[in-house]
């Protein structure tokens, strides 16, 4: 990998990539940490929580398909929220400090 | 009123003689042309794009990553072409329409592995790395050895799921249009080298992209097709469902003497419920992790971030994929319970245990039939649809393990990273050919094994491996070289050696008593007590003797004629054509059961271990997940905590920098 002359620690020292950095992560770790808790309920559920999962709610369907149903709908939604959020947002912060980072390379 | 009934039981024996249709394939003779005819269709079209493609690779940037021109829709797209292989398509069909609620388990997980790699792994893994994780791997820690170890996982994973992908396939092609095991081993193998070689990452891509858009469009057609008499209500198709005497009998089967205080619709709301699949929860839950911590490590998912230019465009290709691979999943709920219905769980376990005919067979009952010309269409449609899909996921495989070989380890490792455009070009090219040879030859060698865990086994080599290395790469200052080639080893090592002293393997003497229960029948046993206090390592291995409910007797079916007698004296003379190919289908499945008991029998009666020198598995769990991937990651920290690594951490501020803001990604794929 070829020697780069963009100052890296500056970049990482500036405030607005910090700020980026910990809106992001907390973003992305809340949206993480829910994902897998509300998966690996159905699975524990199977297990656990059979006589729950049973229940019919409309004619013959039951808890445990809407549950199975209930997975993709949160996967599309986190997958929507995160896009916009990052498309919106993060980019745009992101952009702001590659621009000014390639002008410091250039006055180098 | 004897000779009448054995005169019968002849008739059915040499109408059974007259049309092998399960013999020779499902498609019968006289649509063969049929067959060929879409088969060549569909592979005519591949030629094209393959032809077209081999114009525009003249890089090893167009090899590997197809130029970085691939737009976020189409790799999406291709992503799910990649993603969705035959075990997706009509395992998991197959497994609905078996066992119902328990086959959808598997498409959640599958799915849900996606946020991961939407979340954290897509775009820092476009914004570091070039063709392969060995890239991704080596730009923080000691180059050469982070791209040994990465090669090397790289290559056991996708030769996993390789191996899986060809003897399925094999037998799968065998199946449905009756050509020779060999034969479609090496028609898989020849026709993916040619996509690799010529087309490199541009055909494959395209190529996946085509037999993703098919599929989804055979899956539309049958679900619209399912639905309609039931004017796409879920209530009424369920109620239909519940109500299905094929099913409550399939349900009545699985749950053996528990069934016979239920009444015909528990029996059929029970194939909503979980529990008939899946028996063990704490396997349940590993193969979950290894589902979705798994999916984020696979190679050649990987290297498809590689083909687009920039995070924005990664980040869109995953959220595409998560639409089309969740809505194919969620469509596949209902080709299983549709083929349930039409076709029946007993048919379809009848003609292939593990239900991969199902959706085959659904399409030949929804086009009118076996003897109608849309339903031999729609069969051999689906058909060729399900032989795309393996060579479009066996080229995928192939050109990520020959990029780990030729990039990896021949330009950056042998080579130090001075090798021309056209010694990297050649290297490429090699590897594929070479990889692709040694796919056909295990292919062959493992004809008739039991690979039905080595998908798993992937995921969880993956998951316990590849995820470890790769995340704590990007997150964690301190994580190293030491680090992460222990990591990778250990995490790897533990995950196979579980797998092989768990009851996936094949045990002589398991299978032994099982066939002579087959063949002899079993006395009934008395209920056995735990031998030992249930702790938390009872869960896990074998040492300690659980529970276990008293078995009931099993008779014998080895007098084949008695239960001839016993159908065929069901069927009065005035049997309608309909019941009597229904006894025909259950005589040869009985048949089937009893030769693949006598075959057993004769291959294992002289050993008594396993391959690893078990009499019995030790490890208690079909997926190793559970244990495998906390032990992956433990390993990565704990070794890097031990040792610094100055380089590690002068890098982290640039990685991390571009990991985030895809600053100098003009650099990394110069």
């Amino acid at each position: 990998m070829k020697q780069s002359n963009i100052h890296w620690e500056a970049v990482e020292a500036d405030p607005r990539f910090q700020q980026l950095h910990r809106d992001k992560n907390r973003f992305l770790w809340r949206m993480m940490l829910f994902a897998l808790v509300f998966y690996f309920l159905l699975p524990i559920s199977t297990a656990y929580f059979q006589h729950t999962l049973n229940v019919k709610i409309w004619g013959v369907i039951n808890v445990g398909l809407l549950f199975a149903l209930a997975q993709f709908v949160v996967a599309w939604v986190i997958a929507a929220i995160y896009a916009k959020r990052a498309n919106t947002e993060f980019d745009a912060r992101a952009k702001a400090l590659v621009d000014e980072a390639h002008n410091i390379k250039g006055l180098m | 009123m004897k000779i009448k009934s054995i005169s019968k039981i002849c008739a059915i024996l040499i109408g059974l003689q007259a049309a092998p249709v399960f013999a020779a394939g499902a498609v019968a003779n006289e649509y063969r042309w049929l067959t060929f005819l879409v088969f060549s269709s569909i592979i005519a079209a591949t030629m094209y794009i393959t032809y077209w493609a081999s114009k525009r690779v003249k890089s090893t940037a167009d090899f590997y990553a197809a130029g970085n021109a691939i737009s976020g829709l189409q790799n999406g797209w291709a992503i799910a072409g990649d993603y969705l292989s035959a075990a997706s398509f009509l395992g998991i069909a197959g497994l609905i329409s078996l066992y119902g609620y328990d086959g959808f388990m598997y498409s959640v997980g599958f799915l849900m592995g996606y946020i991961a790699v939407l979340l954290v792994i897509a775009e820092p893994c476009r914004n570091i790395g070039k063709y392969t994780l060995g890239d991704i791997l080596a730009f923080r820690n000691d180059p050469k050895k982070a791209r040994m170890v990465a090669a090397l996982s790289t290559i056991t994973v996708s030769i996993f799921y390789l191996t899986a992908q060809m003897v399925g396939g094999g037998v799968l092609v065998k199946t449905l249009i009756g050509i020779d095991y060999e034969v479609s081993v090496i028609a898989v193998g020849a026709l993916m080298l040619a996509y690799v070689v010529f087309g490199g990452m541009v055909a494959t891509t395209y190529v996946q992209i085509v037999k993703a858009i098919l599929l989804v469009i055979a899956s539309l057609v049958l679900v619209t097709l399912v639905w309609l008499p039931y004017g796409f209500s879920p209530p009424a198709f369920l109620q239909a469902v519940v109500d299905d005497p094929k099913i409550q009998a399939q349900v009545a089967k699985l749950l053996g003497t528990a069934a016979s205080s239920m009444s015909a619709q528990e029996l059929g709301q029970r194939f909503l419920e979980p529990g008939l699949f899946l028996k063990d929860p704490i396997d349940q839950i590993s193969l979950g992790m290894a589902l979705v911590f798994g999916t984020a490590g696979l190679p050649h998912i990987l290297m498809r971030f590689f083909t687009v230019p920039n995070a924005q465009e990664a980040r869109k290709s995953v959220v595409w994929a998560m639409a089309i691979i969740g809505g194919f999943y969620v469509l596949t709920l209902f080709l299983g319970f549709g083929a349930a219905i039409h076709v029946g769980p007993e048919t379809i376990g009848s003609i292939d245990k593990g239900g991969n005919m199902a959706a085959p067979l659904l399409a030949q009952y929804l086009g009118g039939g076996e003897s109608s010309l849309l339903g031999n269409f729609m069969l051999a449609f689906v058909a060729a649809v399900a032989f795309a899909t393996i060579v479009a996921v066996v080229a995928g495989l192939v050109l990520a393990s020959a990029s780990a070989i030729a990039h990896d380890l021949y330009v950056n490792v042998i080579k130090d990273g001075n090798a021309s455009q056209a010694q990297q070009m050649k290297a490429a090219k090699i590897a594929s050919i070479g990889v692709g040879i040694i796919a056909i030859l295990i292919g062959i060698l493992a004809k008739g094994q039991n690979v039905a865990h080595l998908v798993g086994m992937a995921f969880a080599v993956a998951a316990s491996s590849n995820l470890p290395a790769i995340f704590l790469t990007l997150y964690w200052k301190k994580c190293n070289t030491t680090g992460v080639v222990m990591g990778m080893l250990i995490g790897a090592g533990s995950a196979i050696l579980l797998v092989l002293i768990s009851p996936n393997m094949t045990y002589p003497q398991k299978v032994v008593t099982d066939a002579k229960i087959v063949l002899e029948g079993a006395a009934g046993q008395p209920a056995t007590a735990a031998k030992a206090s249930e702790g938390l390592l009872c869960e896990f291995f074998t040492f300690c003797q659980k529970a276990e409910p008293a078995k009931p007797v099993v008779e014998a079916l080895d007098s084949l004629p008695l239960q001839v007698v016993l159908i065929g004296s069901a069927i009065d003379p005035n049997t309608s054509l309909e019941e009597s190919k229904k006894a025909q289908i259950k005589i040869a499945a009985l048949e089937k059961q009893i030769d693949k008991a006598k075959e057993d029998l004769g291959k294992y009666q002289h050993q008594t271990t396993s391959m690893m020198g078990l009499e019995k598995p030790l490890f208690r769990l079909k997926n190793p997940g559970i244990i495998s991937i906390p032990l992956g990651f433990l390993m990565v920290i704990l070794f890097s905590l031990l040792t610094r690594d100055k380089r590690a951490e002068d890098l982290w501020e640039e990685l991390y920098v571009r990991q985030n803001t895809g600053l100098h990604v003009e650099d990394v794929s110069h």
